[in-house]
């Protein structure tokens, strides 16, 4: 069977690769909005925390022989930690600022960290193993699946989901939204504000770690991997408003699949068609799909 | 003495260094280089320093109008003026199109749509045919200027990028201390209140945004005349944070700063190999010798020390210093 002279199969294969990166693109754009939201900082790290989680995952196997599934769990909480860190050390004195000094402080913190990885590791790609357990791909009559690629949807969608019910339904996520809202006053509540910024960056940081380590077997690892993905999630950000959890998370995986659609019918336009794509909604809806005007 | 005597000098002495420079043994190609960063830090500081607008996406216009002149000049065998002349107007036009499109965003979202912007034109430019790809456009001849000077000395081409420099850094001046250039510093501080005496705000952030494009396009066309080539790495982000680094380096929305700072940031890129062997030798930490390969680790550094410690950069803290003893000395009489 074919679609525009594309064969059905391959254009699924090539569907599910696109909705790979759109779990990416969900996972770091919900972390960019709720550091945003609470913290007023648009965290221009993130993509270089994604690379930290993929690297440690890395260096995790390779020196310490610690598997796959175990980094799914350390890798964010040591990047997490690490984000306590960044929060407590650094963003903490900048919150009274311009929020140019956000963007700029944590540009600063990318190229320092990715810095560093580069002058013990270089540029070229390491190579990480599909864990044995999702090795191989499923025959599903209409197209083969990877196995992996499903797993890094799925454990994706279920870990946005959860941030979303955490975030909407229960009281931490409450409290979460009157801090966004007004601190202040939250604070008069008896509510340990300052905490509760550190924990969202920290977290943040651990969710972007976590894509880390999903990406680690399916992308080349490289110092460089974030940078030009966090670049793409500014554009989903722009495109899907920061203000909605849910907008965030469908913003994500839609870019994705647009994305992989794009490489089959028009391979020339996939690097830049989620721009384009900014373009286009700028000039429609400036306020972004799911974004409110303030 | 006062303040504005004190810069008279110092920018006459800046001048009279320039112009003395390649016979006291500068490498006349490199001091062009930083000229030319210099002048794309001064357009960039015009819409940060002077209009509140953090453009992320400078490269674009910096390295857009490169490619602009570079392809003028070699491939259409068009004079090094005309060329320069296309290269500010493609950089302006860059420009208009991403203002149009980024204005409609306050704040963040402004920086960040402009960097989506110019990561587009960075895989634009990637793919491209007329760019060469990852080679770049490569062997642009300087020409003969209006037909006539020929720019092949170094020498000549020195004096030729010295007096469009200070043209265009003297046009900045101007438009800072113009009526326009006063609207803009009242929208940067408080666009509301602009408005409300009557201002169209969107129009004159615009305006900025290509005139800062436009000589930002004039720096990145003189580069490409001066060296001989257009590449890649003029359109990356990174040479986006660059001209961001030099600016908060030499002092936000200090004419002076955006000079002083390129100059810090260029040399500092240029010599921090040596720098890094100086600190082997001395400490026989044999770390140190990859510092050279290791310049963006050095470049992040500064900026986080900038952001944190020394907001005002090298030209600010120095103006306000001298502000500070001159307001102690007439206390004392």
């Amino acid at each position: 069977m074919e679609i525009f002279g594309v064969s059905l199969p391959g254009l699924l294969s090539q569907l599910l690769l696109g909705l790979v990166n759109g779990s990416f693109y969900a996972i770091l754009s919900l972390g960019l909005a709720v550091i945003f939201g609470l913290l007023n900082v648009i965290n221009f790290a993130h993509g270089a925390l994604f690379m930290t989680g993929a690297l440690l995952t890395w260096m995790a196997m390779n020196y310490f022989g610690i598997n796959y599934w175990l980094m799914l769990v350390l890798a964010p909480l040591v990047v997490g930690l690490f984000g306590v860190l960044i929060e407590r050390l650094l963003l903490r004195w900048i919150y009274k600022l311009d929020h140019l000094y956000g963007l700029l402080l944590t540009l600063g913190l990318t190229l320092l960290i990715e810095g560093v990885f580069r002058s013990i590791y270089g540029v070229s790609g390491l190579g990480y193993d599909t864990p044995e357990l999702l090795e191989g791909a499923t025959n599903l009559g209409f197209m083969i699946m990877p196995n992996y690629r499903a797993w890094v949807v799925v454990a994706s969608v279920v870990v946005c989901i959860g941030t979303w019910y955490v975030i909407e339904k229960t009281k931490l996520g409450a409290y979460l939204r009157a801090g966004t809202e007004n601190p202040r006053l939250v604070e008069a509540f008896g509510i340990n504000v300052p905490v509760m910024v550190t924990l969202t960056y920290a977290f943040g940081a651990a969710l972007a770690a976590f894509a880390g380590v999903l990406a680690a077997p399916v992308y080349q690892v490289t110092p460089l991997m974030g940078q030009n993905l966090i670049i793409v999630v500014f554009a989903v950000v722009v495109i899907g408003g920061m203000g909605s959890i849910m907008g965030s998370i469908l913003t994500g995986l839609g870019l994705g699949v647009i994305e992989g659609f794009t490489k089959v019918f028009y391979p020339e336009a996939s690097s830049t068609v989620v721009f384009v794509i900014m373009v286009i909604v700028l000039l429609i809806r400036p306020a972004g799909l799911f974004g409110k005007e303030k | 003495m006062n303040s504005k005597n004190t810069a008279t000098i110092g920018y006459g002495l800046l001048l009279l260094a320039l112009i003395a420079a390649p016979f006291l043994g500068a490498y006349p190609v490199f001091v062009m280089k930083l000229m030319c960063f210099a002048l794309f830090a001064s357009a960039f500081n015009l819409l940060l320093g002077y209009t509140g607008l953090l453009s992320f996406g400078h490269a674009a216009f910096l390295g857009g109008a490169a490619y602009v002149a570079g392809h003028a000049i070699k491939v259409w065998g068009l004079t090094p003026e005309v060329g320069l002349l296309l290269g500010t107007a493609g950089g302006a036009l860059l420009g208009l199109l991403f203002g149009w499109l980024a204005i409609r965003r306050q704040g963040i979202y402004f920086s960040m749509i402009t960097l989506a912007l110019a990561q587009m034109l960075f895989f634009a430019c990637l793919q491209a045919p007329f760019t060469g790809g990852e080679d770049g456009l490569q062997g642009v001849p300087r020409g003969k200027l209006f037909g006539v000077v020929d720019l092949k000395s170094d020498l000549v081409m020195y004096y030729v990028a010295l007096v469009i420099v200070v043209a265009a850094f003297l046009l900045i001046v101007r438009t800072i201390h113009s009526p326009f250039g006063q609207v803009l510093k009242g929208i940067k501080e408080n666009e509301p209140r602009a408005i409300s005496l009557g201002y169209d705000t969107h129009r004159f952030k615009l305006l900025a945004f290509v005139l800062s494009a436009a000589i930002a396009g004039l720096a990145g066309a003189l580069k490409t005349l001066v060296l001989g080539f257009a590449t890649l790495s003029d359109v990356h982000w990174t040479a986006s944070g660059q001209v961001i680094l030099m600016t908060l380096v030499g002092g936000l929305g200090t004419l002076s700063g955006p000079l002083i700072g390129s100059a810090v940031v260029v040399l500092l890129e240029n010599k921090i190999g040596e720098f890094g062997n100086l600190l082997a030798a001395l400490t026989s930490v044999e770390w140190f010798k990859t510092l050279g390969e290791s310049v963006t680790m050095v470049t992040g550094l500064i900026f986080v020390i900038c952001v944190l410690a020394f907001r005002r950069g090298i030209m600010g803290e120095i103006i306000a210093w001298l502000a500070q003893r001159r307001a102690g000395n007439s206390a004392k009489h």
